[in-house]
């Protein structure tokens, strides 16, 4: 008779994986980082700290893009920790792309000179508006922000490498738990803000519930919870297809959560709105670039042989989401409202270029996330540096005749918007152009109404992009209206990088294109 | 692997239902009955749940300090006991494993400490 001793003693028959801690570097370089970043936060005097962070931040960064460079020409293809972390082409060019800007990203975080004590709040748990309350705005800010942009960004570098569900999961906790955080914590309108980390925190709690759910469903349909097993049960198991499919849709859920798709979009405006910019900055480049990611793994690794079956439902939320960012965008009349529906409308162009199910497709995904993540985040710098008395100057009226008053910043939010708009010789256009060739390629039906669902809500989308430049350069200047802060190198620094980088990819795109194209290819 | 294998466990349900039954039931019977006003009250449980207390049954929002180091160290506990268990099969690699893993629970601990999140005022 076997007893439950003899079955456990059967278990416990342990095989050790192999590690291969070169191709996982980046994210013991960024989580090591972050946990030294605490030990700083708990023994370094209060007026060191601001200073210790920042620079052992962006040391870790530097080191862990080291990493996977080095991850990059040493072994590009590769799995490793049992197979549940595929160090492959798309992964390492997603950790590369996240790191590098999550660098920028930081740059905001770090300014200190345009809100005096930088943009967080001292103590968050401080009621708003009380004695407590004021005395704590004449202090230096919170630098636990910086830990925690470490840990979400390991958790980025491993939600793009996950090889199966379960790891997947993990990642995707690791890096949201610390963004509701950082979303609460802005040190001007404290309300607002802890409104919107509390309504992320509990659509995103919803959403890895999903998750979960949709990971037992397809653990009960394949048997495995790594995705190539998936793919291999798609066509050889006889379990039931409900399973597969219903474990399909909960998990698509999830992950259109993160990307901002519609339906599940509502958490995107309220968040981007209350957010600190820098966080909205961190969050609309980085996070989305995860989230398309370990989308394109799931789509392209774990079902691509039910692909006939997911692309219509996948397709027309693509649909469905760039009409309604772009639509919803010209009604906004704040300007990180308004940035949030492009957001919306750019995660649709996104999913075109996902489902085109080619190695283009992947390519050009790879090539929109890194332009767009550019792009973003110095349009979010502008926006930390346009203020008045109150901080931020976000609503759009208070943005009229800024182009007399301070032309460059003007002159690079101009650019920066037509490259959202996609004109040519920007960013914009060439991301959009890989993209939608990309959907083309395949001629498919469902890629070309996609494509044609994309032109068209372009074209919508440049209306309100060009309103605000017409109210920047034209209208009159409003009384008593923002000025450009007085911000120091950090910002300026972000602002120009991005600006740059959003020109370089419009006019020069070649080498990033090939980069991403001999990256385009997940292993299996 | 056959159903027999929980035969003892099955025993064991048995035997504490059986013995909870028999203390309750005894103590009823034999036990003398003397009335008290402490021994109405929820025992350890900290909050008097009902009726309702004034303002709605507030009450500091410190505890949220105290539920979440709870957590933290509930977590070590649960990974503490499988690797207790599996001591053998795991080896070396188990024991570095386990020590990183303490380092990063005494990071956090520390990082507790230092900001005041153990001093109660």
């Amino acid at each position: 008779m076997t007893t439950a001793v003899d079955v456990l003693a059967q278990e416990l028959q342990i095989r050790l994986p192999a590690l291969d801690y070169l191709a996982m570097g980046p994210m013991l370089v960024l989580f090591g980082g972050a946990c030294l970043g605490v030990l700083v936060e708990a023994f370094a005097t209060r007026r060191s700290r601001p200073f210790l962070q920042f620079w052992l931040s962006l040391i870790a960064l530097v080191a862990a893009l080291v990493t996977v460079v080095r991850a990059a020409n040493n072994s590009p293809q590769a799995f490793t920790a049992d197979t549940a972390i595929a160090v492959d082409g798309p992964a390492l060019f997603l950790q590369g792309t996240v790191i590098v800007l999550g660098m920028v990203a930081l740059l905001l975080m770090g300014e200190r000179r345009i809100d005096k004590g930088g943009p967080f709040v001292a103590r968050a748990s401080v009621p708003v508006g009380g004695e407590a309350d004021r005395r704590q705005a004449r202090e230096s800010g919170s630098t636990e922000v910086f830990p925690l942009t470490l840990f979400a960004l390991g958790g980025m570098t491993l939600f793009v490498a996950a090889n199966d569900l379960l790891t997947m999961f993990v990642a995707l906790e690791v890096f949201s738990l610390p963004l509701y955080l950082l979303c609460a914590l802005a040190r001007r309108r404290r309300l607002i803000s802890q409104e919107a980390a509390l309504k992320y925190f509990l659509l995103g709690a919803f959403a890895s519930a999903f998750f979960v759910f949709g990971t037992a469903l397809l653990y009960g349909f394949a048997g495995t919870l790594r995705l190539g097993g998936i793919h291999t049960a798609a066509l050889g198991s006889t379990a039931n297809p409900l399973l597969l499919f219903g474990g399909i849709a909960l998990i698509a859920v999830a992950l259109l959560f993160k990307v901002a798709a519609v339906p599940f979009h509502v958490w995107t405006p309220d968040v981007y709105q209350g957010a600190p910019t820098p966080v909205t900055a961190f969050m609309a480049a980085c996070t989305k670039a995860a989230a398309i990611g370990a989308l394109l793994r799931v789509l392209y690794v774990a079902l691509d042989r039910v692909r006939w079956d997911i692309e219509p439902v996948i397709g027309a939320v693509a649909i469905l989401t760039m009409l309604v960012g772009a639509v919803l965008a010209v009604t906004q009349t704040d300007i990180k409202r308004l940035l949030a529906y492009s957001s919306i409308a750019n995660a649709g162009y996104l999913l075109v270029g996902a489902l085109a199910f080619s190695r283009e497709g992947v390519s050009s995904s790879l090539f929109y996330l890194a332009a767009y993540g550019f792009t973003v985040v110095a349009a979010f710098a502008v926006v930390a540096l346009v203020r008045d008395e109150d901080g931020e100057a976000t609503h759009l009226r208070r943005w009229a005749g800024l182009g007399r008053r301070s032309p460059v910043v003007a002159g690079l939010f101009t650019f920066l918007l037509l490259a959202f708009a996609g004109i040519p010789l920007t960013s914009g256009f060439t991301s959009k152009f890989a993209v939608f060739s990309a959907a083309l390629g395949t001629s498919g039906q469902w890629q070309v109404a996609m494509v044609i669902a994309g032109v068209v809500t372009s074209m919508v989308l440049a209306f309100p992009y060009l309103r605000v430049v017409v109210m920047m350069w034209l209208s009159e200047p409003v009384e008593n209206g923002p000025m450009v802060a007085n911000a120091g190198t950090l910002t300026w620094t972000a602002l120009w990088v991005g600006a740059f980088a959003t020109l370089v990819l419009g006019v020069y795109p070649a080498p990033v294109l090939d980069l991403a194209h001999k990256a385009a290819e997940f292993l299996q | 692997m056959s159903l027999s294998a929980y035969v003892p466990i099955l025993f064991l349900f048995a035997l504490a239902a059986a013995f909870a039954l028999f203390s309750v039931g005894v103590s009823q019977i034999v036990g003398p009955k003397r009335a008290n006003r402490a021994k109405l009250e929820a025992y350890e449980c900290g909050i008097e749940p009902s009726p309702e207390p004034v303002g709605g049954g507030r009450f500091p929002v410190r505890f949220f300090l105290v539920a979440m180091l709870f957590i933290v160290f509930d977590i070590e506990i649960i990974f503490l006991y499988p690797w207790a268990v599996s001591f053998n099969a795991l080896g070396l690699f188990g024991f570095v494993e386990m020590l990183l893993f303490i380092g990063t629970v005494l990071i956090a601990y520390a990082y507790v400490w230092r900001r005041g999140g153990l001093d109660w005022d």
